[in-house]
């Protein structure tokens, strides 16, 4: 297997106005995330809203220019000091998490496949319309719906065809911003599976941001736990959730609404919500939320370690 | 005696092509320190039938009911007025997005005393004891300084914190809450949950949960209503339910999600869509997506009966031993 993508010490930070008299304030949205992601291999960013998923989402896809750190895509290291070229944005491509609001209403669907094509391809007319025809089928929608436009069409369709527009150009690499959090039960178990069957043909690499451990755990084959624009814990899925090791990953899968009746479960409680941007905690961001802490939580950052096949940023663990 | 009983509610909506039957005949019964989740995908009416309760609905809705009592009160033989003052009183509603049902102009405090002014009244130095009684009982730091924060400066648990009290404040005995938990984090929808039951038992109030969420429903109520397409098609105790489904379509919904299927392989799916307005199916509105369908199914419609393993709209439910 070869390896797709790889981030180190992957950060964004904005400045924030603070009013008038005051100096900005920076916000540390994406702070200093490392991982590698293999063909055709599935890594979940999970998290709260908050924690940084999708400005790593953007920053993955070159929409933005980290703030430091480096990005390997398909074993080149990417140069943010020049415009990353055409073949490189193709090797990568999102489907966002909204497809009601993802997609031009002014645009036939023919339009929107055509266009990657036409800007990044010499396609003639015909083999692009071919291209289209092809690709609509693939994701389970009729070739003829080509002409029309998206309101036309369900949720669960809007949403098959943005994942037909990330594929137009043959990435290796689709960043999934929560690809299935707008849609219904019944509809959701069909993109699922479609992106399951997409993901066995031609091999594509997944980053899939969700905040549903229940989908989680179905896709992954990492995963990855943010909190507050930091790692907390990188484990492959069957090590994760088997023996959570960070307090806020057992929290977090604690909380989670299980739909089984009968069976119980122990509750970790989280007091309190996710801190404020502007004003970051000291040592572990976790730490005024955490049942463990200790005097070295608001001292000391605990930076990621190794620990029984998880690699986990926390000073107490292993415990709970 | 049971504190809301509804027989036969259904509502339609004037389109450009005639009626639209979005709630058709629902039935219910909420007995006094019951909680009775409504589950159903997006369009299947639940929320419509609540708004329709709470006689929030436009004008232009066609309402009908048989029967509509809450608390011994018939809610049919009261005018427009009078129902108006039941509502915040003796039936309260949370809605879903917190941030954007409270006003940005008015403090949080203001308007919970708003509720208080109405359902309650007193002096103004007694209200404000009440307010911060409400939120210091729904779990607000301190309330002194919340008493004068705008929306605005507060987080989405937090407004929905102030919703809820807010929703108290004219002492309730029905409490309906939309989707209270969909716009929030995991870690804070298990926060507010947990606060919804403790509140619920407290005041021995009756709340009727609105979601889509499974694994919520499994882990706080006790009666389960799912609907499909504005129909009610399957009701019975939540223990039953999740264990022993009847009804094709809640059988289908359960075990498309990924916590209930097997680990490996493709996730079982509902072929098809949601019946819209212009393909509502002849028989039975599950009928085209069904895997268990046979022909007295498209000719014929179900009705919502009582049947040895709870209340089911089908045919042929399915047995115990049929399932996984």
């Amino acid at each position: 297997m070869s390896e797709v993508l790889r981030a180190e010490q992957l950060c964004r930070y904005y400045s924030v106005p603070q009013g008038f008299t005051k100096p900005k304030a920076v916000v540390r949205a994406l702070n200093g995330v490392s991982f590698n992601l293999q063909a055709g291999q599935t890594l979940a960013i999970v998290g709260e809203s908050g924690c940084g998923k999708s400005t790593l989402a953007r920053a993955l896809t070159l929409i933005e220019t980290p703030s430091a750190g480096e990005l390997w895509i398909d074993g080149k290291p990417i140069d943010f000091t020049h415009k990353p070229s055409a073949e490189l944005r193709r090797t990568i491509q999102i489907v966002f998490q909204n497809p009601y609001g993802s997609l031009n209403p002014r645009q036939t669907i023919q339009q929107m496949l055509d266009e990657p094509l036409l800007l990044n391809t010499t396609m003639s007319k015909s083999e692009r319309r071919q291209a289209v025809a092809t690709m609509l089928e693939r994701v389970g929608l009729r070739p003829e719906y080509a002409e029309r436009y998206p309101h036309m069409f369900s949720g669960g369709q809007r949403q098959r065809i943005a994942i037909a527009r990330a594929l137009m150009l043959k990435p290796q690499i689709v960043v999934l911003d929560e690809p299935v959090s707008a849609l219904d039960l019944s509809v959701r178990a069909q993109i699922l599976n479609l992106l399951t069957e997409l993901q066995q043909e031609l091999g594509l690499a997944y980053v899939f941001i969700s905040h549903d451990l229940s989908v989680v755990e179905r896709i992954a084959d990492q995963v990855l736990v943010m909190y507050f624009g930091r790692v907390v814990e990188y484990a492959p899925k069957t090590t994760i959730f088997a023996r959570p090791q960070h307090p806020y990953t057992q929290a977090l899968f604690s909380a989670t609404p299980q739909a089984r009746v009968g069976e119980k479960r122990e509750r970790i409680h989280l007091q309190g919500e996710p801190p404020s941007p502007l004003k970051p905690p000291s040592g572990c961001a976790f730490n005024p939320r955490c049942r463990f802490t200790q005097t070295i939580c608001k001292d000391e950052l605990p930076e990621l370690r190794n620990l029984e096949g998880s690699q986990v940023a926390c000073h107490l663990a292993p415990i709970g | 005696m049971s504190l809301l009983s509804v027989r036969n509610l259904s509502v339609a909506f004037p389109t450009q092509n005639g009626w639209f039957q979005a709630v058709e005949g629902i039935n219910l019964t909420v007995n006094p320190n019951e909680i009775l989740a409504i589950v159903g995908e997006s369009g299947s009416g639940k929320s419509v039938a609540m708004l329709a309760l709470m006689n929030l609905l436009p004008p232009q809705a066609r309402i009908t009911c048989d029967e509509l009592v809450l608390d011994g009160k018939n809610l049919l033989q009261l005018t427009a007025t009078e129902r108006r003052r039941l509502n915040g009183g003796t039936v309260a509603m949370i809605f879903q997005e917190p941030m954007t049902s409270l006003n940005p102009c008015f403090t949080v405090g203001y308007q919970i005393d708003e509720a208080v002014k109405t359902h309650v009244g007193g002096g103004r130095k007694e209200r404000k004891e009440q307010v911060l009684s409400l939120l210091e009982s729904v779990g607000i730091p301190d309330p002194a300084r919340r008493y004068d924060a705008y929306p605005h400066q507060m987080s989405g648990g937090m407004s929905q914190r102030a919703m809820i009290a807010m929703a108290l404040a004219g002492q309730p005995k029905l409490l309906i809450a939309d989707e209270p938990t969909t716009a929030l984090d995991v870690t804070v929808q298990a926060q507010i949950l947990e606060l919804l039951l403790k509140l619920q038992q407290q005041f021995q109030m009756g709340l009727i949960l609105i979601t889509h969420d499974m694994g919520v429903v499994a882990e706080t109520a006790q009666q389960v209503v799912v609907q499909y397409a504005g129909q009610q098609v399957e009701k019975n105790s939540a223990y039953e339910l999740f264990n022993h489904p009847h009804h094709p379509y809640t059988a289908a919904l359960l075990s498309a999600l990924p916590e209930r299927a097997l680990p490996t392989g493709l996730l079982p799916t509902i072929p098809g869509l949601v019946p819209g307005q212009h393909n509502r199916p002849q028989g039975c509105l599950f009928a085209p997506r069904c895997a268990y369908q046979q022909a007295r199914c498209q000719t014929e419609v179900p009705a919502l009966a009582q049947q040895q393993q709870g209340w089911i709209r089908c045919f042929y439910p399915l047995e115990t031993e049929t399932m996984l």
